[in-house]
């Protein structure tokens, strides 16, 4: 089970950017996953409860955003969204495929919360 | 106070992967070539491991580092071998990471080294997650599993380089069938290379060794080469 470490990199990351862009606090933190990234979502969102705590994104929420897998297929010369995670194959004509265009992605995609007074932190 | 939402886009992992990239150059610029091991506990990762350094170490300068969360037993029989070995100590975490890895190099001359082979901590799953700047990701299966592990753990195989079916020689004993092994690998990479291997009887073993003999430093003379990077042979976390 990793995702604790992946919550405190998360809970770090978000932190650092918040600091960054002038964020006082923090209402919700999203996450952008895919179904194969190899982290599950509910344990991703219990891990976070835990790892915020007592920290500046305490009582923040997790949005994650689930991402379904998007192969390229080489003979339709397409990209397709695959009803299934597996097989790899195009949902169109069956070819199997190795390139994935979406689906492992495990991103810090936006952060929501207020903009501290006079600090008017500019975007970098 | 001002409501606001900011576009991020960064990856969870940016840490991990940025020691990652340093550790890629690092191995790069000594050198070595590295190999990082997974599989799930059991599927001979060490016993590979220690036949291929066994066969590596008179014409190459080998080491190993092997991930455990308690034991030292793996890097014990490691030991056997000859060969440099560290050992990391995970503790409750179930994989290594780029840092662990950085850490534990600490005091090694790589450009000594010819091949770093690294024994991740026996999991499927967590590994999957966390580059270590390796060269060469290697997904061990071995034939006592079942056909339709590579199903089960699709993210590990999508990460992965080379696959190798290990303990081939039990194979029949344990009504492998292959067919439906490939079948299922098939379905998650379909261009994924595989290897069979008995670390026992020797069976494949030729094969994995040219393979990563395709990627010894060119211009090395195959000379028998004495064992530790920077004079530390041996050793031990
Ligand atoms: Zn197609």
């Amino acid at each position: 089970m990793h995702e604790l470490s992946i919550a405190q990199n998360l809970v770090e990351l978000a932190a650092e950017e918040a600091r960054r862009r002038g964020l006082t606090r923090v209402r919700a933190v999203h996450v952008r996953l895919g179904v194969l990234a190899g982290v599950v979502k509910d344990a991703l969102l219990f891990c976070f409860d835990i790892v915020t705590a007592g920290t500046p994104l305490e009582g923040a929420r997790l949005a994650i955003e689930e991402v379904p897998v998007e192969i390229f297929c080489p003979r339709c010369r397409q990209p397709r969204r695959l009803p299934e995670p597996l097989p790899m194959a195009c949902p169109e004509c069956g070819t199997r495929t190795a390139e994935i265009v979406h689906g492992r992605e495990l991103e810090l995609f936006a952060l929501e919360g207020e903009e501290g007074e006079g600090l008017g932190a500019p975007d970098r | 106070m001002a409501p606001r939402i900011v576009e991020l886009r960064q990856n969870v992992l940016k840490k991990n992967d940025i020691l990652a990239r340093e550790l890629r150059e690092r191995f790069r610029q000594a050198g070595v070539y590295t190999v990082n091991l997974v599989s799930s506990p059991g599927a001979g990762k060490t016993t590979l491991l220690r036949e291929t350094l066994i066969r590596l170490r008179d014409r190459y300068r080998v080491a190993a580092l092997v991930g455990d969360l308690a034991t030292d037993n793996d890097g014990r029989r490691l030991q056997e071998s000859g060969a440099p070995v560290r050992q990391i100590t995970t503790g409750t975490v179930c994989h290594l990471e780029a840092e662990m890895v950085g850490r534990a190099l600490e005091g090694w001359d790589l450009a000594e080294l010819d091949f770093l082979f690294i024994e991740n901590v026996g999991n499927l799953v967590c590994p999957a997650s966390y580059d270590l700047g390796e060269s060469l990701r290697v997904v061990l299966f071995s034939v006592a599993e079942g056909e339709d592990k590579p199903l089960k753990y699709p993210t590990i195989v999508l990460g992965a380089d080379l696959v190798i079916v290990t303990k081939v020689d039990l194979a029949e004993a344990v009504g492998f069938d292959r067919h439906a092994f490939y079948e299922a690998l098939q379905q998650v990479r379909p261009d994924l290379p595989v290897l069979e291997v008995s670390a026992r009887t020797g069976a494949g073993m030729a094969e994995w060794l040219s393979r990563l003999e395709e990627h010894a430093p060119a211009g090395r003379t195959p000379a028998a080469v004495p064992g530790a990077p920077g004079g530390e042979e041996g050793g031990r976390p």
